[in-house]
């Protein structure tokens, strides 16, 4: 059994059913992200599992012992929110302190954990400070270690870099990964942001209407999403349509080719499908290894840097695609005939 | 042309409350006649009948406060993390104190907890101070609650209780520990509005026969002629500290400095 263990949890709001039948089992020292968009049910989940919200049915147990009948504060689940929440009445170190003499730790042992975990976040001069006195990133920080202060058994993060500016966000959620690893701490976190989630999970859980649509590694659930909707939600997909030729052998037609999917497919002869592509997938102009070759026009040029973001449009259908800069062949223009081209094994074929 | 207009309703604002106040020290200072003194304010502060009824008053001010806070921060709480739907129907209730004349208060009680009822509260001295205790709450009930609710309202009150529920802090140690420190200046400027009403409050005091000092000033002012003048000033003076205190709480407590 998981060290944290959620099963077939349900929630509605009046008629409104936001959580349905959602299951999930993560183990001790795991990092699991919830992504969905708003809506989806995932911040009502990890307020299930926080206990602000109790569930109309299902279980949650952590280490064996189930928590729902228990109170938020009997639960020994540590949260981290979006708006920091620390209290502006205490300072930095009387904040982290503050689960510590709830529990009763002695004032020589607190001050020690205190030191020790703004040490851990970085901010060990900051002990003095209020709140107010902090930037967001370092707020958010604070609450970090005010959360970890009492050694919880699961670290909940609710959106917490969503309301930090965009360069803070990225080095915070790496000091959040290394922190999480280094103390070894179940976690999950809650957001929207697909490129946070990939970047920091061990395993992700996309969320859509209350159900859980797939949960895997970040590798596994970007490269071969079982649902249109989490290739939709997760990266950018370029999408053509096609007809099944000959399932047994995996053939397919799509833009007046016809090539081999290398697998086969459970549909029948002339069903229709949708292709779906990466856009580091397609490729302009021909290249080995990429065997299918369609002819395009481009219709939008974007000069990122070290990356050309550039739209074709082929086979009736627009596409996305990246070519890395090279200083020495200048981006093509707008309405330039070209070939795109890719492999039929980086095709993913959408069920519904 | 503005500007003089503004300056011309600030005039005779000022006039407006200035003129009287000055006439009435002025009048307070010439108890001797033919020379200024403080001759009123002597002999005032030396009755030993100021000096109980005015300590009474404060004891009472003091237990009201205590009281308010106790009935008012949690309900108030409770009430924004909760029951946000209820908040129009407790508003309302806590407004009716300035639309009921309190000798109606007062009367309903007189009738409610007289000697002969179920719960004869007016039957002993201690049980009427505590029924003059309650009425006093009521009267400032709408100066205390909406004190607290604006205080609540600069704060998150949902996320700062769920953060400490997360580190295992109950009800008790909630409202002790974040909520209560996090509105204290508004629980003060509460706890002064409601020290200068109990101060100065007469119609409960008197109908329900208790030592207080708005009964006392009323028999002053019915039998003397500068005394009365000395004993305002000095409410005055007293409303005045409340608010400089007001000020000066708010000013020092450290969390919030910067939000001013």
């Amino acid at each position: 059994m998981a060290f944290l263990d959620i099963s077939h949890l349900e929630k509605s709001f009046g008629l409104l059913r936001v959580v349905k039948d959602f299951s999930l089992g993560i183990d001790k020292g795991e990092f699991i992200s919830l992504l969905g968009p708003s809506g989806c049910g995932k911040t009502t989940v990890l307020r299930m599992v926080a206990g602000f919200e109790s569930p109309d049915q299902g279980a949650i147990t952590v280490d064996g012992a189930n928590i729902v009948g228990l109170k938020p504060n009997q639960r020994k689940i540590g949260m981290v929110f979006q708006a920091y929440a620390l209290f502006p009445n205490l300072t930095v170190a009387q904040n982290v302190a503050f689960g510590l003499s709830i529990a009763g730790v002695g004032r020589a042992e607190a001050a020690e954990r205190v030191a020790e975990m703004l040490a851990l976040i970085g901010l060990p001069d900051k002990g003095p400070s209020y709140p107010f006195q902090l930037s967001g990133g370092q707020q958010q920080r604070v609450a970090l270690a005010r959360a970890l202060a009492v050694r919880p058994k699961v670290l909940l993060l609710d959106e917490p870099l969503s309301a930090l500016d965009a360069k803070i966000r990225v080095s915070l959620r790496t000091e959040i990964r290394e922190i999480q690893q280094r103390l070894g701490i179940t976690t999950i976190f809650v957001t929207h942001d697909q490129e946070e989630a990939l970047s920091i999970s061990d395993r992700i859980v996309v969320m859509n209407g209350g159900i859980a649509e797939q949960v895997g590694a970040p590798f596994e659930i970007y490269n071969r999403p079982n649902t249109r909707f989490v290739a939709n939600f997760v990266g950018t997909l370029n999408t053509l349509a096609g007809v099944v030729v000959d399932p047994a052998a995996g053939m397919v037609e799509a833009g007046g080719r016809q090539f081999a999917l290398g697998r086969a497919l459970d549909m029948p002869r002339g069903a229709a499908l949708t292709l779906a592509l990466r856009p580091e997938a397609v490729h302009l102009g021909r290249a080995p290894g990429r065997e299918v070759v369609l002819p395009a026009t481009i219709t939008d040029v974007h000069f990122l840097g070290s990356v050309i973001r550039l739209r074709a449009e082929a086979a009736g259908e627009v596409l996305s695609l990246d070519t890395f800069n090279r200083a020495d062949t200048p981006p093509p223009a707008v309405g330039a005939a070209a070939e795109v081209s890719f492999s039929a094994a980086d095709v993913i074929v959408l069920g519904d | 042309m503005t500007r003089l207009w503004s300056y011309g309703a600030l005039a005779i604002g000022i006039l407006y409350f200035l003129l009287p106040l000055y006439g009435m020290s002025e009048f307070s200072l010439r108890m001797i006649r033919g020379e200024y003194s403080l001759q009123a304010y002597y002999v005032v502060l030396g009755d030993a009948r100021f000096q109980a009824t005015f300590g009474y008053s404060v004891l009472m001010a003091l237990v009201t406060i205590v009281f308010g806070v106790l009935l008012v921060v949690p309900t108030a709480f409770w009430v924004r993390l909760k029951l946000p739907g209820l908040r129009p129907y407790i508003e309302f209730i806590t407004l009716l104190p300035l639309v009921i004349p309190s000798i109606v208060i007062v009367f309903g009680y007189i009738r409610l907890y007289n000697t002969s009822s179920w719960l004869p509260l007016t039957g002993t001295a201690m049980g009427t101070n505590v029924l003059l205790m309650f009425g006093y709450a009521t009267l400032a009930l709408p100066y205390m609650y909406r004190a607290v609710d604006t205080g609540l309202r600069t704060i998150d009150v949902a996320t700062l209780t769920e953060a400490a529920q997360s580190l295992g802090a109950g009800w008790s140690a909630i409202l002790a520990r974040i909520i209560l420190p996090n509105v204290l200046g508004a629980v003060l400027s509460g706890a002064f509005l409601t020290f200068a009403i109990v101060i100065g409050e007469f119609t409960m005091a008197a109908l329900l026969d208790r030592p207080a000092f708005g009964p006392y000033m009323q028999l002053l002012g019915a039998n003397r002629a500068y005394e009365p003048a000395a004993l305002a000033v000095i409410a005055f003076a007293i409303t005045w500290a409340c608010m400089g205190l007001i000020q000066l709480v708010t000013r020092f407590s450290k969390h919030n400095r910067v939000a001013r």
